[in-house]
């Protein structure tokens, strides 16, 4: 019904061609299908008979996922292998828009997924890219491997400081690297606190800034009104929010 | 050469004026008071909240809403935070929409006489300019028993009991499920309604997978919105109208101006905006009320009253 076309957005099946442990509660997902999708964009995940629940995109082409077990859903999520179907609504939502020359990444606990996403976007046309991958422990870290291989200068910081380096919440470290790296734009997603923090360091330091925010979902199309942060639905003016510099 | 005047959009409610015939449909949007006051900044004519109870609700499991061409598919199962709450959400949207003239509808719901009558009660405290009773929701059979919506009689003892504790114009908010609208309306009308509400979801349909085999709702059912409904939702106002001639908010797959002519002309004094805000957001609103003004202006009308009920007056001639 979008645009006034009468285009179906059911749920699509696609199998699973890969899955790899990341962390203690991630695995990665490699489906056989892509979609038409930009970094920062979401997709509906239904497993029939269980639930359906919201996952940014690691990847569109293939469609790659990273789902931490937390709860039902995921538990189910994580007892797929190889072979195994599950179904996909979208791509849904404003994803994150490129700008400026140096980029800064800050991607708190499971939130690195829509970030690789979006590093491997911008290292294809050049930009420089530094990351922050937090966590609240070394085990933890998420897809550190992955920002190297694409080619970004990658940096950890952990909240009890078992990767070796003082122990730190994320939003320290990333006013550090805003003072001492000078980036051009900032880009998070992570725990609602540490995104919070962030905002107010984006308006302190004039900084345009994309956050990527969670919330509790229904419909993923703008109607139910369930994932609302004050008069935005994060389903559909977001998840991706921006802060203007 | 004469000036040419430039149309109205002012619609009347039950004594309630709007300021144009666009009301945002119930179960759609109205979640928050931030919510609801942007969609009257985006042009709405009226605001209805989601659907409130008289206990919290998380309702049904996802999928809850499927968008399957043709229009929606919808099994949200009345989710709500209960009346506590939500005359505390009632009152900050009032008091947010006061300002910008958009009167605020509250749409209740219950299991019992006795569960409309007191949330019914209680949503007046929160001073909204209109009440609907929301008799009609087709997706919490198995818990609720059969809608109030499809027997005479159980709409208007439904319809009784709330009216004495409702201070501002009442609506019944009516299922195009039945065989013979017309009668539920009167029954609702006699009983004290000071207008109706049609459509609610057609339905309930359902929409299954056919790689996996399994309805693709959690729910299994759910209700049918969008533009496919749209032919049945203006027949049951016409026929409403014809036979009734009160107020009705018009619902049922409006997306444009000429849903909106179409609805008017059938005898609708507003018109609900639901489903069609997958297409531009709230903005969707502003879009719709300037093809109506439009189409006013083209077709030399002043207001919306010189096209009310039109169709009724359009006949064959008998021979």
């Amino acid at each position: 019904m979008r645009d006034g076309t009468w285009n179906p957005e059911l749920p699509i099946p696609m199998t699973i061609r890969e899955v790899r442990q990341e962390t203690p509660a991630v695995k990665r997902f490699v489906l056989d299908g892509s979609l038409n999708a930009y970094p920062g964009q979401f997709v509906m995940v239904w497993l029939p008979g269980i639930d359906e629940k919201p996952f940014s995109l690691m990847n569109a082409n293939p469609v790659t996922l990273a789902i931490a077990e937390v709860g039902r859903f995921t538990r189910a999520m994580h007892l797929l292998d190889v072979g195994s179907r599950l179904w996909l609504r979208g791509p849904f939502g404003q994803g994150f828009s490129l700008e400026g020359r140096h980029l800064l990444l800050a991607a708190g606990g499971y939130g690195a997924a829509p970030l690789v996403f979006l590093a491997r976007r911008a290292r294809e046309d050049g930009r420089r890219i530094t990351v922050l991958v937090a966590a609240r422990s070394r085990e933890h870290l998420l897809l550190v491997e992955e920002f190297r291989r694409l080619g970004c200068e990658v940096l950890t910081c952990t909240d009890d400081g078992s990767d070796g380096q003082p122990p730190r919440l994320a939003p320290l470290a990333v006013e550090e690297l805003l003072q001492r790296a000078a980036p051009d734009a900032l880009y998070a997603c992570g725990p609602a606190g540490m995104l919070d923090a962030l905002e107010a360091l984006a308006r302190k330091y004039h900084l345009s800034t994309q956050l990527s925010r969670e919330a509790y979902m229904r419909c993923g199309i703008g109607v139910c009104g369930s994932c609302t942060c004050g008069d935005q639905l994060v389903c559909r003016d977001g998840p991706v929010f921006r802060i203007p510099g | 050469m004469a000036e040419q005047l430039t149309p109205h959009l002012r619609v009347n409610l039950c004594g309630v004026p709007l300021p144009n015939p666009l009301v945002l449909a119930s179960g759609i949007l109205g979640t928050t008071a931030e919510l609801m006051e942007r969609v009257a900044k985006n042009g709405a004519g009226a605001v209805t909240c989601k659907s409130c109870g008289p206990e919290p609700r998380v309702g049904h499991p996802n999928p809850t809403v499927l968008d399957w061409g043709p229009g929606l598919i919808n099994a949200v199962g009345l989710a709500n935070p209960g009346i506590d709450e939500a005359v505390e959400i009632l009152r900050e949207a009032r008091r947010r929409l006061q300002p910008l003239g958009v009167p605020l509808i509250a749409s209740v719901f219950a299991d019992s006489v006795k569960g409309f009558a007191e949330v019914t009660r209680r949503v007046c405290q929160a001073e909204p300019d209109l009440v609907e009773l929301n008799i009609s929701c087709p997706n919490v059979e198995a818990e609720f028993g059969r809608p109030f919506s499809l027997d005479p009689e159980a709409a208007a003892e439904v319809t009784r009991a709330a009216r004495p504790v409702c201070d501002r114009p009442l609506l019944v908010k009516l299922s195009p499920n039945v065989t013979d609208v017309v009668a539920i309306g009167k029954a609702v009308i006699a009983a004290g309604a000071d207008g109706l509400t049609a459509i609610n979801t057609l339905g309930p349909g359902m929409i299954i997978d056919i790689e996996s085999g399994w309805p693709i709702l959690a729910n299994r059912v759910g209700g049918v919105s969008g533009p496919a409904i749209r032919p049945i939702a203006v027949r049951i106002v016409y026929d409403l109208w014809a036979h009734l001639h009160v107020p009705i908010i018009g619902t049922g797959g409006v997306t444009c101006g000429r849903d909106v002519i179409e609805m008017i002309m059938a005898g609708a004094t507003a018109v609900g905006i639901g489903s069609a805000v997958i297409q531009d957001g709230p903005a969707v609103f502003s879009r719709i009320a300037g093809e109506v003004r439009d189409f006013l202006t083209s077709h030399g009308y002043a207001s919306l009253n010189e096209i009310r009920g039109l169709a009724h007056a359009r006949r064959h001639m008998e021979s």
